[in-house]
């Protein structure tokens, strides 16, 4: 075999502003990105506190359009897609054959006929070939990631913030809706979602606006708490949250419902990918299923680290990390569904010894309302 | 930046040689790159530690990063204080947040470490990779 020649790492358009304010960059499967600003922690709480400006240019962009459109999106993708309304979303799978996701993703509805995914960034191209491969509606299925900036403005403080550079108070925008909007003067998608457990919205746009758009953010956010926050603190938040984390809580070896996310396998919709899969798993049980569990031991579980139950090893731990905001070392792990419970100890083998850990329920963290 | 009364490793530890005891941290180039240290784990007193290997580890939110010895020798004191301050690590690495005394077993180990005036050169290569 022959090694693939070493590629150059892409770059969003704000890797420049990043660079010339500090961030600290690293490769984030084949993109060059700042995995923090200031420091996690502190990124970590600006987010729980105050707000937090992400760039997640990175991700990739999918749009299908077409009569047939609605039927292609309800094969490929595990919820129920004719339940959105124009300018809702929803949280989805990209499915394969064996109910396992081959991404997770946001569907948007522009219009009946004409839908907009986000998925995960290194999945890009696989899920467009995929959609692709499974388009036998002859609908049109375009990859549209290089049109697209994206940031999320995240944080209690998100929506006073953005609402004083919009051109229509986003106020009256419920969690998983969007709209086109005006924000400081570019035109784009801005939908009430994100990534980190807290109100926010996730803006797309056309990447030339970028630098502009930043700055002018972190402007008017910055006497309430505004920073700009990196890879690193978007990881710690979504595990906080409880949130999956693909090639992680999700691959394609783990199916939606031993990944807990059952509540967006709409099995009564009808047919598609993966159905007859779930559908078993959900009459017989699946073999393993995601826990959270929270450290007793002083040391930090890590990704990769071993799971065992009374010693005996039961499988890995998918995310670990200290917890910024609940000041303690959590994690999701796969064990045996019948050792899936809470309050139950388990063992995190860490540098060669078992230390103890317990069952919590998920998520760790909830937001007051 | 780098003081010259310490001697420095490629792995980015510090060492303080007086007489037959040395002080041992990590650099202020090792805490930046790591973040915010949230964890340090240490060997006890009478532990034995051999120049090269690790002997302990530094937890930021996002890394593990393990510890190398400059020297061998019997550890004789641990910093108590980093169990419930881990943080000193970033705010003085290379003062308050020093980690490990260790009576040396062989003082000719420590002809081998950089100055500061050799490792703030090596770290210049390493950033420039």
């Amino acid at each position: 075999m022959i090694a693939p020649a070493e590629q150059a790492l892409k770059r969003t358009p704000l890797n420049s502003t990043h660079r010339a304010c500090g961030a600290k960059m690293v490769d984030f499967s084949g993109w060059d990105m700042p995995v923090e600003y200031s420091g996690i922690t502190r990124e970590h709480m600006a987010v729980r506190t105050a707000a937090g400006l992400f760039d997640v240019s990175h991700m990739g962009e999918i749009e299908v359009g077409g009569t047939k459109a609605l039927d292609l999106l309800q094969h490929v993708t595990s919820n129920d897609v004719s339940r959105l309304q124009d300018n809702q979303a929803q949280y989805s799978a990209l499915m394969l054959a064996s109910g396992c996701a081959i991404d997770d993703c946001v569907v948007h509805r522009f219009a009946a006929d004409h839908y907009f995914i986000c998925v995960n960034a290194a999945n890009t191209d696989k899920d467009y070939e995929w959609i692709a491969q499974c388009n036998t509606w002859g609908v049109e299925v375009r990859n549209v990631s290089a049109y697209y900036a994206q940031i999320a403005l995240q944080g209690p403080k998100a929506l006073g913030i953005i609402s004083r550079l919009t051109d229509r108070n986003p106020a009256d925008l419920k969690y998983y809706w969007f709209r086109r909007a005006r924000c400081a003067g570019v035109e784009g998608i801005l939908a009430r979602t994100g990534y980190t457990g807290e109100d926010g919205f996730e803006f797309y746009f056309p990447p030339a606006s970028s630098a502009g758009l930043w700055n002018t953010l972190l402007d008017a956010g910055r006497a309430e708490g505004l920073i700009p926050c990196g890879l690193g603190a978007r990881n710690t938040l979504r595990l906080e949250a409880g949130y999956a984390l693909y090639g992680h809580e999700l691959d394609e070896q783990t199916t939606l419902l031993e990944a807990n996310l059952g509540w967006i396998a709409k099995l009564e919709k009808g047919e598609f990918l993966g159905r007859d899969v779930l559908l078993r798993q959900r009459a017989e049980g699946t073999p393993k299923k995601l826990i959270g569990f929270e450290m007793i031991d002083r040391a930090p579980a890590r990704d990769g680290y071993g799971v065992c139950i009374d010693g005996k090893p039961v499988g890995k731990v998918t995310s670990g990390s200290p917890a910024p905001f609940l000041k303690k070392n959590i994690g999701m792990a796969f064990v045996p569904p019948a050792a899936a419970v809470a309050g139950r100890e388990i063992q995190v083998e860490i540098r060669g010894r078992l230390a103890p850990a317990r069952i919590v329920p998920l998520p760790f963290y909830k937001r007051p309302k | 930046m780098y003081p010259p009364e310490l001697l420095y490793t490629k792995e980015h530890e510090w060492i303080r040689v007086d007489e037959s005891v040395g002080t041992i941290g990590i650099t202020d180039f090792a805490q930046k790159e790591l973040g915010d240290v949230v964890f340090v784990e240490l060997p006890k007193p009478g532990d034995h530690v051999t120049a090269g290997e690790s002997f302990g580890t530094v937890e930021s939110v996002k890394a593990v990063s393990e510890i190398f010895s400059p020297v061998s020798g019997e550890v004789t004191s641990v910093n108590g204080k980093l169990q419930n301050n881990p943080e000193l690590v970033n705010s003085d690495a290379h003062g308050e947040a020093w980690l490990i005394r260790v009576q040396l077993a062989d003082r000719a180990e420590i002809d081998k470490l950089m100055t500061a005036d050799e490792y703030e050169a090596f770290i210049q290569k390493e950033k420039a990779h």
